[in-house]
């Protein structure tokens, strides 16, 4: 099975995914589900997610199907939104279902991990007291990427 | 060829995208690199240090001795930060 990939401005609805993954289906024991927000970080009022179209839609799906390679999985949802994300609101949702617990949870962190890295996004936080960064990419994510 | 500009890298030059002839000579990311850095003073400041710069060819990630030839589509932009 292809899996979902979807790059979306509009924020989606996590309960609906994971039904959709399970569904009419009586082989999936495990649905692993992991949902990024924004934090209000150190007075942050919004983030502002910049990324390649055409690219990012590939690469989402490359990593998708490193996954499913790497581990027996009957389904896999990654969306990743773009645009102004307000403090709160999720950013980033991947699910991943199998026919056990293992195979489900470890993918879901492998998918993330990657999509950390290996997905053309860029964040840029807008501040409370006026003017914006661009968030710098962390070693740690990179550290954590290079474990799988 | 197609030359795409994201995030600070897009600030810095000043525009998101430009079509550019590929120079004699220029075979390698790293060249490409060289050659847009002489563009103008914004282009200059978004490449002024090579090892925060990051590439792709035709949408794959790039490294500096990637080849690059007349037609491809060449981005660059700061280390990923999504997620």
């Amino acid at each position: 099975m292809a899996p979902r990939i979807l790059v979306q401005e509009a924020p989606f609805d996590a309960a609906a995914e994971a039904a959709r993954l399970t569904e009419g289906r009586t082989d999936v024991g495990a649905l692993a589900s992991f949902t990024g927000l924004c934090r209000a970080d150190d007075g942050l009022r919004a983030m502002v997610l910049e990324h390649y179209p055409g690219m990012t839609e590939r690469a989402l799906t490359r990593i998708a199907e490193e996954a499913m390679a790497r581990w027996p999985l009957s389904a896999c949802t990654v969306i990743h939104r773009h645009g102004r994300i307000a403090p709160g609101e999720p950013i980033v949702l991947v699910l991943t279902a199998s026919a056990h617990r293992a195979a489900a949870l470890e993918s879901c962190a492998f998918l993330m991990d990657w999509l950390k890295t290996k997905a053309p996004f860029w964040k840029r936080e807008e501040l409370a007291e006026g003017g914006s960064r661009w968030v710098e990419a962390r070693t740690a994510d990179e550290d954590a990427a290079s474990r799988w | 060829m197609k030359i795409l500009y994201f995030a600070w890298v897009r600030e810095r030059t000043g525009v998101a995208e430009e079509e550019i002839a590929l120079p004699e000579g220029v075979r390698d990311v790293a060249a490409l690199v060289e050659h847009l850095a002489g563009r103008s003073p914004g282009h200059a400041a978004a490449f002024e240090n090579r090892r925060t710069i990051r590439a792709a060819v035709n949408q794959d990630f790039a490294t500096p001795d990637t080849p690059v030839a007349p037609g491809d589509e060449v981005a660059f932009f700061p280390p990923v930060t999504g997620g």
